[in-house]
């Protein structure tokens, strides 16, 4: 059974029906993108599963259990965090109070400060900065943030949306860099949006490839890597 | 004199402070100006004089009663009034808290009655030299609790879990709902610490000037003033804006005479706002990213 399993999911985006059934899984530890080109549905699918929004039909379990339309607080005391576009980090609480609030559903304390040491190994740069404000950080640290954020949530299944956006080209690789080590060392398994089709297909097993609320493509990256063309056909992308 | 006249003016803009402190707390989190912010405090009032002298109670006994009371205020107008038109626009919220003005002000004056009554505890006009500057004693009295309060809520603020929710609710709701923290408890929380704010507000001047139901209505309207002094989204600014606006009227008042004295914060409010339109402090930009 995947850890994640999505079933003719649709929800809207505001008054527009964004998601028009999507069927989708993320197994236990793996790493899964969701391409797309703007206005797809990748962020409201995402919004959807962490109970942002509404479904309006379809299923979504987590280990076999229905969580559509739960509240976002349980959905992550469940086990899933979502790293947010555009990362949202809070601007004018302190790096470590950003942190604090990733764990805010949780009540094991030894068991958060494990996480911040955890997230500060991963990221050491956000521990020299852990009493700077949010707000005082470059993108790429905003962006470590955001993740780091999300791990504190420990969850098993953290939603990525588009981790890359804005970013220069070393920060991506450092940042897809951590969120591998993260996959391989703690078994968090990843649901990655992306609009960069090589980064995605690059580091995912699997994929999704989403037009218009629905999914055209799917399947493993290596297949896709050989296929380059249809994927980026779909996303309107040339290289 | 002016040493005097300078002591006076911050323990009566502590008080303002109290006040400020609340409707700031209630508009960062909730977009409401809270109308009713001084109501709370006047129910307080009446709610001692309940304790004090009908079950006879003692001071400090009563203090922590009417805190539960009034924080319980603060929460069921949440409830029962805020919430369920939480999604609508600020200027029905706004009236909304119009109405509960109203209705606390006509429950009070069906209650306890309509005209001033006396508070049971008064304090000593005997002044104490504090520094070379005579000060009395319920002055220092009040300024000791208002510092008390504030040295409460900076801590709350910054170590609390709870605290530091309620400040990322103020940067950014959506996310913070997004990261599992609970919106709408935090709302509630928020009209809480309006209520706590509120009790001391209303027991602490209490004794100055006489309980009634209109007892607040000059002490809100200053509050507010303070709050817009410090930008509407700053703790430090309104407390900064209350001591600013007891001090000038003060001064106003007992160099220029008393009927000075409120049209002094109206006048710096004035000045203010045609200077720096967002306030001392600011009112923050919602930045986009």
């Amino acid at each position: 059974m995947a850890l994640l399993e999505l079933e003719n999911v649709e929800a809207n985006y505001g008054a527009v029906r964004a998601v028009r059934g999507i069927s989708l899984s993320v197994p236990e530890g793996a790493i899964v993108a969701l391409l797309g080109a703007n206005g797809a549905g990748k962020s409201t699918t995402l919004k959807a599963i962490c109970g942002a929004v509404r479904t309006h039909a379809g299923r979504i379990q987590l280990d076999g259990k229905p969580i559509a339309n739960l509240s976002p607080n349980q959905i992550v005391k469940r086990g899933v965090a979502l790293v947010p576009e555009g990362r949202k980090i809070f601007k004018d609480l302190t790096v470590k109070e950003n942190l604090a609030m990733g764990a805010y559903a949780r009540g094991d304390k030894a068991g958060i400060e494990a996480d911040y040491r955890v997230v500060f190994d991963l990221f050491p740069r956000l521990e020299e900065r852990q009493r700077q404000l949010g707000g005082s950080l470059s993108g790429g640290e905003q962006q470590m943030l955001a993740i780091g954020r999300g791990l504190l949530a420990r969850p098993r299944l953290l939603l990525l949306d588009e981790p890359s956006l804005g970013l220069a080209p070393i920060i991506i690789s450092s940042i897809f860099e951590a969120l591998r080590k993260i996959n391989r060392e703690r078994g968090t398994a990843l649901l990655v949006v992306e609009q960069n089709v090589h980064l995605a297909l690059r580091n995912a097993s699997f994929a999704y490839l989403l037009q218009v609320g629905r999914i055209v493509v799917e399947g493993p990256t290596e297949k896709l890597r050989a296929d380059k063309e249809i994927v980026e056909s779909y996303m309107g992308v040339r290289h | 004199m002016f040493g005097q006249q300078v002591m006076s003016g911050l323990a009566t803009g502590s008080l303002y402070a109290l006040t400020a402190v609340a409707v700031v707390v209630v508009f960062r989190n909730t977009r409401v100006i809270n109308l009713a912010q001084g109501d709370f405090a006047m129910i307080a009032a009446f709610l001692g004089i309940v304790f004090l002298k009908n079950f006879q109670l003692n001071y400090y006994l009563m203090l922590p009663l009417v805190i539960l009371c009034s924080m319980l205020l603060g929460v069921l107008v949440e409830r029962l009034v805020m919430r369920p038109i939480a999604d609508t626009d600020w200027l029905t919220l706004f009236t909304a808290t119009l109405g509960v003005y109203y209705i606390l002000h006509g429950v009070a004056g069906w209650v306890w009655g309509r005209d001033t009554k006396a508070f049971p505890v008064t304090f000593d006009a005997k002044p104490i030299s504090v520094f070379g500057t005579l000060v009395s004693e319920g002055h220092l009295f009040n300024m000791a609790w208002a510092v008390c309060i504030g040295l409460v809520l900076f801590l709350f603020f910054k170590y609390t879990k709870q605290g530091i929710a309620m400040r990322a609710v103020t940067d950014d709701p959506e996310t913070a709902k997004l990261m599992g923290i609970p919106v709408r408890f935090i709302v509630l929380l928020t009209w809480a610490m309006a209520g706590f704010l509120a009790a001391f507000a209303g027991i602490l001047l209490a004794p100055i000037v006489y309980v009634s139901p209109e007892m607040m209505d000059e002490v809100l309207v200053k509050g507010y003033v303070a709050a817009v002094f410090g930008g509407l989204y700053s703790i430090p600014g309104a407390i900064l804006g209350a001591l600013m606006i007891g001090v000038a009227e003060n001064l106003a008042g007992g160099y220029l005479g008393a009927h000075y004295k409120t049209a002094t914060a109206f006048a710096m409010i004035v000045v203010l706002l045609t200077f720096r339109p967002k306030g001392l402090f600011g009112i923050q930009a919602r930045r986009e990213i």
